[in-house]
């Protein structure tokens, strides 16, 4: 009776039998699943660049960086400037609102606001970034843009100031989480060392706290920004398929987000060069935001105060 | 020594000298005041802007449901679209939305739960991890729409699946992998290291201790994650529309290859339609509510997994 040898055949018996076989096959075969994300980005490049390059071959550039947008026309013509400009223009609408705002929270959450007040604001506002965006497309068009009506009479029904600023309030709690989360590392030893010398809670935040987190507030900034460049629904509902070249806020603008989105539902035919103007268009938009993201992780990394 | 006491007494005086020297400190209670009353004055003000995010939220969701009553019933649940907006239906999106469901679901966690597991069980560090993890983090950014350019070509045309339920789903999926991936990841990470030692002890080979006692115990955060990915999937409008869903779609699909409209799309469109007729507001607000039910149900339910199955070691 050797308990021992039984043990130890058993395991033989599981190593030689087909666990070993699992075991062989299972790493290549999640190595695979692994590299379909690589794919997704492969497959995305390589669309983008395709069909981008087929429009570059037929639009000469001198027309493409011009401010003159007809596709639809007899004679199309297809200068990206105004879409250029109208997403400019919706992000910093977007931009200015989200980043006083998110900030503010972000230092109320992490400076003054007891932990049970936290306990309660904190899901409130990630609620407010679990509602889809069409849902804020809606708001700011059947809302927000009859409310700024009766403030400014001149404003059209679309329009660039109600998307900007309901995109914004979208925004806030990206730059409030993010921004509260660069505070939260900073070491609790510095703000009570402040606190300790006499200082109020607004001087520890203003002068210990930001220039410490400094880094991570600009990378949630940057992060916003391609957040506003990249959002589609609101700015397609609120702000209107208007293709001149203007600065003129009160009326509609078109950014490259809702070109693609009015000419893909406008039954482009594969083939035409306002189709692969999609793609171009495409091309710009996914190099802008990921240029934005690369400096995020640039700022973040090269910027960051190690304690 | 007598150097060394006449050093200490030379310090001594001069010590004594730079006390007296130093300019006197003097509390200045005015400025104390206005510090004080600008500390109070900005936490207002922070406090305020907080505030302020969350009323808007309470507009939003008060604006909706105020629009919707009496247009959201069984009638507009169960019926199907129509010319008319008082016999009109949402009946159809919602078929639409709960086939996108059934394929974002098994698509994403196979591929999102074996890429973390790759990611958190075999990959050694170096480039090729380093690298997928990047890759992750910069799709997770990539613009909705431009899923939906990749959709187009890849599922619309190449594969010619059109715009079905398939080609919108397998969009959603790619779109919300980066978020399942993160989730699933966390929840493998938290798994102490102890037990996977325990079973490696007993004799079990890596995949058994992975099958058998790693991911039983990260299921409760799986699942969470991928609730989540999932409502972000059937909240998500423009990546459809990209891939060219028709306006009006009468009849209910019956198969994962039928053209279809999901709750998102049943928005935009009576949305757009608001300007000609007035009642198409109140069935986009009508629709919204649905979409926010299901989306609370689904992130409930995520909580409650999270809170009751999740162990802590």
């Amino acid at each position: 009776m050797d308990g021992r040898t039984d043990v130890r055949k058993m395991i033989q018996d599981n190593i030689s039998h087909k666990a070993n076989r699992v075991d062989a096959v299972m790493p290549k075969f999640l190595l695979v699943m692994a590299s379909m994300s690589v794919l997704t980005t492969v497959g995305i490049v390589l669309t983008l660049f395709f069909d981008a390059f087929k429009f570059f071959r037929q639009v000469p550039l001198s027309e493409v960086f011009s401010t003159d947008l007809a596709p639809l026309s007899a004679d199309p013509s297809f200068g990206i400037l105004p879409l250029i400009n109208g997403t400019i223009f919706t992000s910093l609408i977007a931009m200015m609102v989200a980043v006083p705002i998110g900030l503010a929270a972000a230092v109320y959450l992490s400076q003054f606001a007891s932990f049970n007040k936290r306990k309660v604001l904190k899901p409130m506002l990630e609620l407010l970034a679990g509602v889809p965006t069409i849902v804020y497309g809606f708001f700011a068009y059947s809302f927000v843009t009859p409310l700024l009506m009766r403030l400014i009479p001149s404003l059209g029904s679309k329009n660039v100031i109600s998307p900007g600023i309901v995109m914004g309030i979208m925004i806030i709690p990206m730059v409030a989480s993010l921004s509260e989360d660069a505070m939260n590392a900073v070491p609790d030893a510095m703000r009570e060392g402040a606190l300790g010398l006499g200082s109020t809670r607004f001087e520890v935040a203003v002068k210990v706290v930001l220039p410490a987190a400094i880094s991570g507030i600009v990378a949630s900034f940057v992060l916003a920004i391609s957040r506003a460049i990249g959002e589609t629904m609101i700015v397609t509902i609120a702000s209107g398929s208007n293709k001149n070249f203007s600065f003129d806020i009160t009326q509609s603008m078109q950014t490259m987000t809702s070109y693609i989105v009015e000419f893909t539902s406008g039954d482009a035919g594969a083939g035409t060069t306002g189709y692969y103007s999609l793609y171009a268009v495409g091309l710009i938009l996914f190099v802008f935001t990921l240029l934005m993201n690369l400096l995020a992780q640039y700022i973040s990394k090269k910027y960051r105060e190690v304690y | 020594m007598e150097f060394e006491a006449q050093l200490l007494q030379q310090l001594e005086i001069e010590k004594d000298r730079e006390i007296i020297n130093r300019r006197p400190v003097r509390i200045d209670p005015a400025r104390i005041r206005r510090r004080v009353w600008l500390n109070n004055l900005l936490q207002r003000v922070f406090s305020l802007s907080t505030a302020f995010a969350i009323a808007v939220l309470a507009i939003l969701f008060y604006q909706i449901i105020s629009q919707s009553i009496g247009w959201l019933d069984w009638q507009f649940l169960s019926s199907n679209l129509s010319i008319f907006p008082e016999k009109a239906g949402i009946w159809g999106a919602i078929v639409g939305s709960i086939g996108l469901i059934l394929i974002v679901i098994p698509v994403t966690i196979v591929l999102g739960v074996s890429t973390a597991i790759y990611l958190e069980e075999y990959a050694t560090e170096g480039r090729l991890r380093d690298f997928i993890r990047i890759n992750l983090s910069n799709l997770a950014s990539v613009p909705s729409v431009i899923f939906g350019l990749l959709g187009l070509s890849l599922f619309g045309r190449i594969l010619h699946l059109g715009s079905s339920i398939l080609a919108g789903g397998l969009t959603l999926s790619l779109m919300v992998l980066p978020i399942i991936v993160v989730s699933a990841q966390e929840a493998i990470r938290a798994v102490p290291g102890f037990l996977r030692d325990g079973s490696y002890a007993m004799g079990a080979s890596k995949w058994t201790t992975i099958w058998k006692v790693v991911l039983p115990i990260a299921l409760p955060g799986i699942l969470t994650g991928s609730i989540l990915s999932v409502s972000r999937a059937i909240g998500e409008t423009a990546p459809l529309v990209v891939l060219g869903i028709p306006a009006l779609i009468m009849r209910v699909p019956t198969s994962v290859m039928d053209d279809f409209t999901a709750l998102p799309i049943q928005i935009y469109y009576w949305t757009l339609d608001s300007v000609l007729t007035r009642e198409y507001a109140n069935l986009a607000s009508a629709t919204i509510v649905v979409l926010l039910l299901v989306l609370f149900l689904m992130n409930s339910i995520a909580i409650i997994i999270r809170n009751k199955f999740q162990k802590s070691y």
